[in-house]
C-alpha cells in the first residue's frame, strides 16, 4: 500500500540503554552518517557512540551576553551622559559602579534569550510540527521508554533491504519503515478560517478603538483629569455666595498687588513719579517688554509705524513734542489705564517692567532728537567722529 | 541507625519503571478533576476575587484606602513585594544552583519549584506597580525614547529593580519553558484527545527526542543554570539595594544583600515543602517526590534559618560597634518599641523554630515539617513588615513619628495574591506535567547504560 510513497528512513526500537548505546556504535562504524538517535531522555555516552561532535552552543551565549553587556553600558552613556546629563547624588554622568546592576541583568536577559531562541531556531530547526517522524509508532515508543535508532534514505549507502537486514542483526524489538507524510493542503478561502480572520479583526479593531477613544476617557485612568478642587471662575457650593474665586477682605492688599490710584482716570492731574533709576540693567529690561508688548503698534523705535498692516489703528509717533513733553507717570499712567483705544497692560505688564519700558521710551525719544551735546558726549565715549 | 553511605540513595523510591514514572506524572492531566480539585480551586479563586476587588477599590478611589502615610510610604506593597520575590527564589535555587552541585534529587521538584518562581513573581510583580498608584502607566518605568526627551534615571535601585526582576522573570520562564519541551513532546505522544494533541504539539515545537538534539539541549541547560545561578543572587541583591542604597538607619547597611539571599531561600524552601507535601499526596507521587526530598529541603531550612539569624544577631552587633547614635537607637526600637511584637514574632518564626528540625524524627515528620514551614512563611513576612515599618516609622526627626496601621484593603490584596498564587499552582498542577518526566526517567533505576554491554541487566 505504500509503494508510492516516499521512504523517509528505516527505525528500529530497543528495549535498553546498552542496546542502543551499542546499536549507535556500529551504525556509525558502518560508516552511516544520516541517522538519528531517539530516546526519551539524553543517554550518557551517546555522544561518543553517535561521534557527535560538542555543542557550538556556548559560542552564541559568549557573543550575545557581551553584546548585552555592551548594549547596556553603551545605552546608558549615551542617556545619561550624552543625551540629557544629569547630576543625581553627587555622581559622575557616567556613574560605573550604579551602571554594574542593569548591564549584568541585560547581560544575562540577552544572553539566555537568544541561546534558546538560537538553540530552538538555528540548531534544532523547530518548530516542525510535519516531520515524517511524527504521529508514527516509532515516535509514540521512543516517547515514552523505548530507545529507537533511524537510518535516513538521504545517507549516501541508504538501500533498503540492506540496511533492514542490518538492523534485524541487532536483534532490536521492531522494524519500522518510515514514510514521508502526504502533503496536507489548506486551502484558505474556507469559511471557518476566513470567519476566524473576521472575529479577531473586530476584536482587535474594537478592542483599540474602545481603549483609545472610551476608556482613556473614563476616571480613574483619564490622567486626573477630574479633580475635586476649586477651578477659577467655577462656582462653589462651599460659600454662601456661591463663587468659588474670592475676593480680598476689605482694607487688605493682595500679596505682590499695589493698587493703582488713578486707574480709570483719562487725563489725571496727578500723576506718580518714576521710582526706577534708568541704569543699563532696567533698560534692557525695558527694552525687551517694549519689543513685546508694544513695538507691535509703535514700531521697534516708536515712530508709530504699526506692523499690523492697518489690521489695527496706528498710534501717533512718540517723538512728537506732546509726547516728548509727557511726564514718566503719564507715560506710567497710560501703559497701565490705557488711552483712547489703546487697552490697559497691567494685567500683562508687572509694575517694574512698566516702568522699566517709560525709560526705554525716553531712550528712544532721546535717540531720536539727539542735540549736538548728546553727539559730542556719545563721541567721547565711543571713540567715534560722528557730526550732524 | 545503619546506613550505607558508600550509596546515593536511590532518586527514584520504590523501583519504578519509566512507564511507571511517566504514568504516575500524566495521570493527573489524563483524567478528569474530582470534586475535591474543584472545591480547592473555588477557594483559591474566592480569596483571588476578594483581592481583586479591593484591588478595584484602590484604583478607582486611590490609594488613600490604604494605611501608607507619611513617614510610613513604604507599607504593605513593599512588604508583599519582597515577600513575593524572596518565595520566588527557591525554584531557581533547586533548579539552577543544585543542577551546577550536581545534587540530582533534585530532579523530583525542580518543575514544581520553577513554577512556583514564576508565579511568585508574578505576585511579586503586581505591588510595586500597584504601588506607583497609576499602574497602567507602567511603561513610564521602561526606558523608551519621548517627546520630553527624558530617560529613567540609570542609577537608582528602583530603576535595577524594575530590570532584575523583569529578566528574573523571562529567565526563570525561559528555563521552565525549555524544561517542558521534551515533556509536551511524550504528552503529546500518549494523548488520546485530538485537541490535548493540538495543544502538545504547539508547545513540543515539534521536538523529536533526538539524540543530536538532547546534545544541544543539556549544553543550553547548563548554560542557562550558570546565568541563572548568579541571576538569582543578583535579584534579592538587588531588592535589597532598594533599602541599604538609601541613608535611613536600619535599611543603611551592608549586610543586607546576602542576609536577603539567605532570606529569600529560607522562605521560598519553606513554601515550596508547604505546597510539595499536599500535591504529593494529592497526586500520590510519594514515589517520585520522597520523604528524602523533604527531608533535604527541611536542611536546607535549618541552615538558611541559622544563616538569618546569624545577620539578625549581627546587625545589633553593627549598630553597637558602629557607635552610630541612630543606628542603636533603630534596633533597640525594634526590639522593644512600639513594634516589638512584629520583631519577636519574626525571631521566633524564622530563628527559635527551624531548631527542631536538628531532630531527624521531625525532618521526616510531615504534620511537624508542615507546622514549622508555615511558621517560617510567617515569620518572612514579618521580617519584611520589620524592616520595612519600623525603621521607617521612627527615622532622624522625632516630630514625624507616626504608627503605622494597615487597613483591611490592604490584607485583602495581601489575601488575593495568595489567592493568584494558589490559583496558578492549582490550574499548573492538572495542565501541567508537575514533575519533569524526561529528568525523572534519567536519573530511574536502570535508566542510563553501564558501558560494559549490559551482561548484567536482564
Amino acid at each position: 500500500m505504500n509503494s508510492n510513497k516516499k521512504i523517509f528512513g528505516i527505525a528500529a526500537t530497543f528495549k535498553t540503554p546498552d542496546e542502543i548505546i551499542n546499536a549507535a556504535k556500529k551504525v556509525t562504524n558502518s560508516g552511516y552518517v544520516e541517522f538519528d538517535v531517539n530516546t526519551p531522555y539524553p543517554v550518557h555516552g551517546m555522544d561518543s557512540a553517535m561521534k557527535i561532535k560538542p555543542s557550538k552552543l556556548g559560542f552564541v551565549t559568549l557573543v550575545t551576553g557581551l553584546s548585552g553587556a555592551a548594549i547596556a553600558l553603551l545605552f546608558m552613556y549615551w542617556t545619561m551622559s550624552v543625551d540629557y546629563p544629569l547630576v543625581i547624588g553627587g555622581k559622575p554622568f557616567f556613574a560605573l559602579p550604579a551602571f554594574i546592576p542593569v548591564t549584568f541583568e541585560l547581560t544575562v536577559l540577552l544572553a539566555t534569550v537568544s541561546t534558546v531562541i538560537a538553540m530552538i531556531a538555528l540548531f534544532f530547526r523547530l518548530p516542525d510540527n510535519k516531520h515524517p517522524l511524527h504521529d508514527t509508532e516509532y515516535m509514540k515508543s521512543v516517547s515514552a521508554d523505548k530507545y529507537g535508532i533511524v537510518i535516513e534514505s538521504t545517507d549516501a549507502k541508504f538501500d533498503e533491504a540492506a540496511i533492514t537486514d542490518f538492523l534485524k542483526k541487532l536483534n532490536p524489538l521492531k522494524i519500522e519503515i518510515i514514510y514521508y507524510p502526504e502533503e496536507e493542503a489548506y486551502p484558505i478561502f474556507q469559511p471557518k478560517f476566513i470567519m476566524l480572520l473576521v472575529v479577531i479583526t473586530l476584536v482587535v479593531s474594537g478592542g483599540t478603538y474602545l481603549m483609545l477613544n472610551k476608556l482613556l476617557y473614563i476616571t480613574p485612568f483619564n490622567w486626573m483629569m477630574e479633580q475635586d478642587k476649586l477651578n477659577p471662575q467655577h462656582s462653589s457650593e462651599l460659600f454662601s455666595d456661591g463663587y468659588g474665586m474670592r475676593t480680598p477682605v476689605e482694607g487688605t492688599v493682595a500679596k505682590g498687588f499695589i493698587p493703582y490710584p488713578y486707574m480709570g482716570q483719562t487725563n489725571p492731574t496727578d500723576v506718580l513719579s518714576n521710582p526706577f533709576l534708568p541704569t543699563k540693567g532696567n533698560i534692557e529690561l525695558g527694552k525687551g517688554k517694549y519689543f513685546t508688548y508694544c513695538s507691535t503698534c509703535h514700531g521697534y523705535f516708536a515712530d508709530g509705524d504699526s506692523r499690523l498692516r492697518g489690521q489695527f489703528p496706528n498710534p501717533p509717533t512718540l517723538h512728537s513734542k506732546r509726547a516728548r513733553e509727557f511726564s514718566d507717570g503719564m507715560i506710567y499712567h497710560i501703559i497701565t489705564n490705557g488711552q483712547n483705544v489703546m487697552p490697559s497692560y497691567a494685567s500683562q505688564i508687572t509694575r517694574e517692567e512698566r516702568w522699566a519700558i517709560v525709560n526705554y521710551v525716553r531712550v528712544l525719544q532721546r535717540a531720536k532728537n539727539a542735540s549736538e551735546s548728546d553727539l559730542i558726549e556719545m563721541n567721547k565715549e565711543t571713540g567715534s567722529n560722528v557730526t550732524n | 541507625m545503619s546506613i550505607d553511605y558508600s550509596q546515593e540513595a536511590p532518586t527514584v523510591a520504590g523501583r519504578l519503571t519509566l512507564a511507571q514514572i511517566e504514568e504516575l506524572v500524566a495521570r493527573p492531566m489524563d483524567t478528569k478533576p474530582n470534586k475535591k480539585y474543584f472545591i480547592a480551586l473555588s477557594i483559591s479563586v474566592s480569596l483571588l476575587l476578594i483581592g481583586a476587588t479591593f484591588l478595584a477599590f484602590s484604583l478607582y478611589y486611590g490609594t488613600g484606602l490604604w494605611g501608607n502615610n507619611q513617614p510610613v510610604g513604604w507599607a504593605f506593597p513593599i512588604v508583599n513585594f519582597v515577600f513575593w520575590v524572596g518565595i520566588g527564589h527557591a525554584g531557581t535555587l533547586i533548579s539552577a544552583i543544585l543542577f551546577l552541585l550536581r545534587q540530582r534529587w533534585r530532579t523530583g521538584i525542580a518543575r514544581f519549584a520553577e513554577a512556583m518562581t514564576i508565579f511568585a513573581v508574578m505576585c511579586a510583580g503586581i505591588f510595586p506597580i500597584i504601588h506607583t498608584g497609576r499602574p497602567w502607566l507602567a511603561g513610564y518605568l521602561t526606558p523608551y525614547p519621548n517627546q520630553h526627551a527624558l530617560w529613567v534615571n540609570f542609577t537608582s535601585p528602583l530603576v535595577w529593580d524594575v530590570f532584575a526582576v523583569s529578566t528574573y522573570f523571562t529567565v526563570s520562564f525561559v528555563f521552565w519553558y525549555v524544561g517542558l519541551i521534551p515533556d509536551f513532546a511524550t504528552m503529546r505522544d500518549r494523548t488520546a484527545s485530538k485537541l490535548k494533541k493540538t495543544i502538545y504539539s504547539v508547545f513540543s515545537l515539534g521536538w523529536r527526542h533526538s539524540n543530536r538534539h538532547w546534545t544541544h539541549y543539556e549544553k543550553s541547560y547548563i548554560l542557562l543554570a550558570g546565568f541563572a545561578t548568579p541571576l538569582v543572587l543578583s535579584v534579592h541583591t538587588i531588592v535589597s539595594f532598594d533599602f541599604a542604597v538609601s541613608i535611613l538607619p536600619g535599611w543603611h547597611t551592608t549586610i543586607f544583600p546576602p542576609y536577603f539571599v539567605a532570606g529569600a531561600i529560607f522562605s521560598g524552601f519553606a513554601m515550596v515543602v508547604t505546597v510539595l507535601v499536599f500535591v504529593r499526596k494529592i497526586f500520590d507521587l510519594q514515589h517520585i517526590i520522597t520523604l528524602d526530598h523533604l527531608e533535604k529541603m527541611n536542611k536546607v531550612i535549618l541552615l538558611t534559618g541559622m544563616l538569618v539569624g546569624y545577620a539578625y544577631a549581627m546587625e545589633f552587633f553593627i549598630a553597637w560597634y558602629s557607635g552610630v547614635q541612630a543606628e542603636q537607637f533603630v534596633f533597640i526600637n525594634r526590639a522593644f518599641g512600639p513594634y516589638a511584637w512584629a520583631y519577636w514574632i519574626m525571631v521566633s518564626c524564622n530563628v527559635i523554630f527551624p531548631q527542631f528540625f536538628w531532630f531527624k524524627k521531625i525532618r521526616r515528620s510531615i504534620p511537624a515539617m508542615m507546622v514549622i514551614v508555615i511558621l517560617v512563611n510567617v515569620g518572612m513576612w514579618f521580617e519584611r513588615f520589620v524592616i520595612t515599618v519600623t525603621s521607617l516609622s521612627r527615622d532622624f526627626l522625632p516630630s514625624s513619628w507616626a504608627y503605622y496601621k494597615p487597613t483591611i484593603v490592604d490584607f485583602g490584596i495581601l489575601l488575593g495574591s495568595f489567592g493568584l498564587f494558589f490559583t496558578l499552582v492549582i490550574l499548573f498542577t492538572k495542565s501541567l506535567p508537575v514533575v519533569s518526566i524526561s529528568e525523572v526517567k534519567a536519573v530511574a533505576d536502570g535508566a542510563q547504560p553501564t558501558h560494559h554491554g549490559g551482561a548484567d541487566h536482564e
